[in-house]
């Protein structure tokens, strides 16, 4: 099979989406040259850098029946259009009474590690999962990013895609032909018996990494993408549990209130997969504290392959 | 061109159907059959009617909390905006929003708000698609001189206005934020100015002569339908009571100017238009009235009677289930 980069993979996504349906519009302050060229500044729009505006502009369109997808770079810039998705996007479809649809793609890189300081460096998924009425993706690979953009843009609400910035040159196979993968259907990335990993965006290479070294040691360890937080298939992660019986999930974000305790929540709040639990679940997150500029600390405060490492020996015990 | 007499009627049955409404919306809450809060809109009725006359069906409007008005002068069904209120299933919410988010999407209005100025990049989105299908749609976004020192304003004047779109800012200036007059609130203490630095054109308009403002939208509505960019309409008027129906928040406005303000009353400076010009008889507008209340009475009945959405209905609509292709 063929091999693009996540980037390719995105632009693919919303190139074939802009040819199947001439609603969908996009709006940006840095457009992809590919998609203006092809489909005019009229459905591409340039956008001056106002957030706000431009967020609420788009939920005007959504709900005035055209398509909108924006991408705000940034999530850190995201903060500033936060009346508009949190009090408005997310919030009025239910206000209304179900009468009106927003069908809005949201784009957002996330990440540290790439030495920009905490105002350019961000994972707040978990602050939007806490907003019920949007839909939250996280795909990590490049067959799942062109699979799960396509179907956001046919979703009729708000969903937000959350995009690692390391991830942009990470190459993957992907078919040439039309495919679509659907929101809230978690993936095993790799089989395992011994432990299961649940793994948030570009934590997945991580956490395989680590998978293929412990291997070696004889743990077989599952390693799990949810891809999509809202939904979230936690079944799929609940049934590779009970079969582990030992769990981590691991999660770029800070510690605090973040995806990984909810996943962790989630998981061990299940009676039956509480008793079949041989060791205590754990999280590798980020420390709860901006990101730092310099390389040293920045690379101490988020999650490594070491950090992962020492959380599956931990739940593994005296078997690693 | 002059507006003719039919019409003139129409709009005074509208203004005094907003009137009756909010002050029965505001007594039932006061007497506690109505939960949460009320905006009274009484003392700006001239200008959503005035403006949302020279509206089409398929005009797309975005109202603020103060929306009454807006949405009984663009077509709503005061029934289901009083089951709304009274947080009813029959409500165009199903009881979901309340006062401050009706919205009627079959008719163009895309909701009230109850975050100030958020309704403008929404109204200006609203444009954006009315651009794009070409044709000579437009949209109108209503909000008070207190909207006007939010970012979300600048950011979409800006928009619309680089952009071109097909959207009538219509600024009620109420001259208060809650308590805070408009004149500590804005730097330099105009807001036509403001809009001005955006490049769009600018009028201001008596909001309490209904004349004025539906002769003023007239004009403004046709040039905006050709889609040469947006327009800024400035209505300076004045609401009679206090920021909501409540106590909550006192209402620290001068005595004298409120008492003052309610001289210059909308409806009664109307109705002397009409019985000088011989367009009604005081008998006809003593008619209208009945049937205003009769409708109002209706409308609380149907509200009244309407069932309670069952609490589980809570889990419903966070999602749209519609279909997008």
């Amino acid at each position: 099979m063929r091999k693009i980069t996540y980037a390719q993979a995105t632009l693919e996504a919303l190139q074939e989406e802009f040819r199947r349906d001439k609603r969908v519009i996009h709006m940006s302050n840095d457009i992809p040259p590919e998609l203006r060229e092809e489909f005019g500044e009229e459905r591409v729009r340039l956008t001056p850098i106002a957030e706000s505006a431009f967020v609420g502009a788009a939920t005007g369109a959504a709900g005035s029946g055209f398509i909108s997808v924006v991408d705000l770079r940034m999530a850190t810039f995201g903060f500033v259009a936060m009346d508009q998705m949190v009090n408005q996007l997310a919030k009025i479809t239910y206000m209304f009474g179900g009468q009106a649809r927003f069908p809005v793609l949201l784009r957002m890189s996330i990440g540290a590690g790439i030495h920009m300081a905490a105002q350019h460096s961000i994972s707040p998924y978990a602050m939007y999962m806490n907003v019920p009425g949007l839909k939250i993706i996280t795909p990590a690979t490049p067959y799942d990013i062109k699979g799960l953009l396509k179907t956001a843009v046919r979703d009729p609400n708000p969903v937000i895609c959350f995009e690692h910035s390391l991830l942009a040159p990470l190459e993957g196979e992907v078919p040439d032909g039309e495919y679509t993968l659907p929101l809230g259907e978690a993936d095993v990335k790799r089989k395992g018996s011994d432990v299961t990993i649940v793994a948030i965006s570009k934590m997945l290479h991580d956490a395989l990494a680590v998978a293929g070294e412990m291997e070696k040691r004889g743990v077989s360890v599952e390693v799990i993408d949810p891809r999509s937080l809202v939904p979230l298939d936690i079944n799929t992660i609940k049934k590779s549990v009970a079969k582990t019986g030992r769990f981590v999930v691991v999660d770029e974000a800070c510690r605090t209130c973040g995806a990984a305790a909810e996943i962790l929540a989630r998981v061990t709040e299940d009676e039956d997969i509480f008793r079949k639990l041989k060791s205590t679940p754990r999280r590798v997150c980020g420390l709860d504290v901006p990101i730092p500029y310099s390389p040293p600390m920045e690379d101490y405060v988020i999650p490594d392959r070491a950090k992962i490492r020492a959380a599956v020996e931990k739940v593994v015990g005296s078997q690693a | 061109m002059a507006i003719d007499n039919a019409e003139l009627i129409r709009m005074y049955r509208t203004m005094l159907t907003i009137r009756r409404f909010e002050e029965r919306a505001s007594k039932e809450f006061r007497g506690g059959s109505v939960p949460g809060l009320v905006h009274s809109y009484i003392g700006q009725e001239a200008i959503a009617v005035g403006v949302c006359f020279n509206l089409r069906k398929d005009d797309r409007m975005v109202s603020n909390h103060r929306g009454h008005g807006h949405l009984i002068s663009k077509g709503a069904d005061i029934r289901r905006m009083m089951a709304e209120i009274y947080g009813k299933r029959t409500g165009y919410c199903k009881g979901k929003g309340g006062s401050m988010h009706i919205a009627d999407f079959s008719i163009g209005i895309l909701g009230a708000n109850g975050i100030v100025a958020a309704g403008l990049p929404i109204a200006t989105g609203a444009a954006l698609a009315a651009h794009l299908e070409g044709g000579d749609r437009i949209a109108a976004v209503f909000f008070g001189d207190g909207a006007c020192q939010e970012g979300e304003f600048q950011e979409s004047l800006n928009l619309a206005s680089i952009w071109k779109l097909p959207i009538i800012f219509v600024c009620e200036n109420n001259q208060y934020g809650v308590n805070t007059h408009y004149q500590y609130a804005i730097a330099g203490g105009s807001i036509p100015r403001r809009a001005r630095a955006y490049n769009l054109p600018v009028r201001t308009v008596d909001g309490n002569d209904v004349v004025a403002v539906y002769e003023a939208a007239r004009e403004v509505v046709a040039r905006t339908r050709t889609h040469v960019g947006p327009y800024f309409l400035e209505f300076k008027t004045y609401r009679w009571y206090p920021h909501f129906e409540s106590d909550a928040i006192p209402d620290l406005r001068p005595r004298e100017e409120i008492a003052a303000w309610k001289k210059k009353d909308p409806i009664k400076r109307l109705a002397k238009r009409l019985l000088k010009e011989g367009v009604a008889t005081a008998r006809e507008l003593e008619a209208i009235n009945e049937e205003v209340l009769g409708r109002i009475d209706e409308a609380v009945k149907y509200a009244v009677e309407s069932p309670l959405p069952r609490p589980e209905d809570a889990l419903e609509d966070v999602y749209s289930t519609q279909g997008i292709s």
